[in-house]
């Protein structure tokens, strides 16, 4: 523990000024630690984006973004994953202000809008795949499902852990456990939310410009 | 700052800042696709990932809280080898692929079947599409 946080402390002391005290301890390693995995999670969509970027016009003949995609149908679920990241953040100054059956409240509020934005995407993929726009038949469509599909997933997972979050909020009340969980999973949100306006800026409108 | 873990999720305020700029940065690049504007190709694309930048930094900076003295500075500095590595793959892979695509030859249906098929033949398949056409 020493070890490691001697040599932090004194990278630190710059940039933090005074308020960083060499005799603080650090609470814990989760945060830094989650945001060094939201990170690496970052360099997998740049790849994907990248695969996007250098495959999105090898249309094979096939349809093209100007036959596929719907600027309204992307508003609507960019909204829906905006509303989700602003009720969380609700949810998080509830859960710090000690108030459990708001934070509740808010979060439920939070997994609808989630639910709303991964019911319109499965709805957009299921019609994309019906229509013979599915991955199969062009690099740009692989493309689009391999990155879309990568964050909707992700956007699944957050979900799941949503869910169980609300089970061990209200078993457990606000304890400092859950603090961490509840803090943790908001950085995982936000953070998708973030990788949406990549999508919804590079995949969708730019292609329908 | 002596509350340390709890004082870094801000304010109803800073949340609400956040939330204003960001749906202002969505609207405009949605507008700009939706709307009827007398904008050049490029000029609409290049607002649309500008402002898609701008708004990734209101996320960062409002929702994600972060700033250069949070875990003393270490989430900054992830952050930003994170955005250098982004920004390597994606230019790099254009980079790439544009100058591939510059010094492959032309290609048009006549070469096209030329590189299929010997020498002799494209040319009488050419001139047999132009037969039937006249």
């Amino acid at each position: 523990m020493t070890m490691l946080d001697t040599p932090l402390t004194g990278v630190v002391e710059g940039p933090a000024g005074p308020d960083a005290h060499p005799d603080h301890h650090h609470e814990s390693a989760t945060p830094i630690g989650f945001w060094i995995y939201l990170m690496s999670d970052c360099i997998i969509f740049a790849t994907l984006f990248a695969t996007y970027a250098v495959l999105g016009y090898n249309y094979a003949g096939g349809p093209a973004p100007h036959d596929l995609f719907e600027p309204g149908f992307v508003a609507i679920e960019t909204a829906l994953l905006l509303f989700s990241s602003i009720t969380f953040g609700v949810a998080m100054l509830k859960a710090e202000g000690g108030n459990l059956n708001a934070t509740t409240l808010w979060l439920v509020i939070t997994g609808i809008f989630g639910l709303g934005f991964i019911g319109m995407e499965i709805y957009e993929f299921r019609h994309l795949i019906h229509i013979g726009a599915g991955p199969e038949r062009s690099g740009f469509l692989s493309a689009f499902f391999l990155l879309v599909g990568t964050h909707g997933l992700h956007v699944t997972g957050g979900l799941i852990w949503l869910v169980t979050l609300i089970v061990q909020l209200r078993l457990r009340g606000l304890i400092p456990a859950n603090m961490q969980r509840l803090s943790t999973l908001s950085m995982f949100w936000h953070f998708l939310d973030l990788v949406w306006i990549g999508v919804f800026s590079f995949v969708y409108l730019v292609r329908l410009i | 700052m002596s509350a340390h873990s709890h004082s870094s999720h801000g304010t109803m305020g800073k949340l609400m800042t956040g939330f204003g700029l960001s749906a202002l940065l969505t609207v405009v690049p949605f507008a700009i696709v939706m709307g009827e504007f007398d904008l050049s190709r490029e000029w609409a694309i290049g607002l649309i990932m500008g402002l898609g930048a701008v708004q990734i930094i209101v996320h960062l900076v409002y929702f994600l809280h972060l700033n250069s003295s949070n875990e003393g500075g270490w989430t900054l500095a992830a952050t930003i080898l994170a955005a250098v590595i982004l920004l390597i793959v994606l230019a790099g892979s254009l980079w790439v692929m544009h100058n591939m695509n510059a010094n492959m030859m032309p290609m048009s249906p006549g070469n096209m079947s030329e590189m299929s098929g010997g020498e002799a033949m494209p040319v009488q398949t050419h001139d047999a599409s132009h037969g039937t056409d006249h």
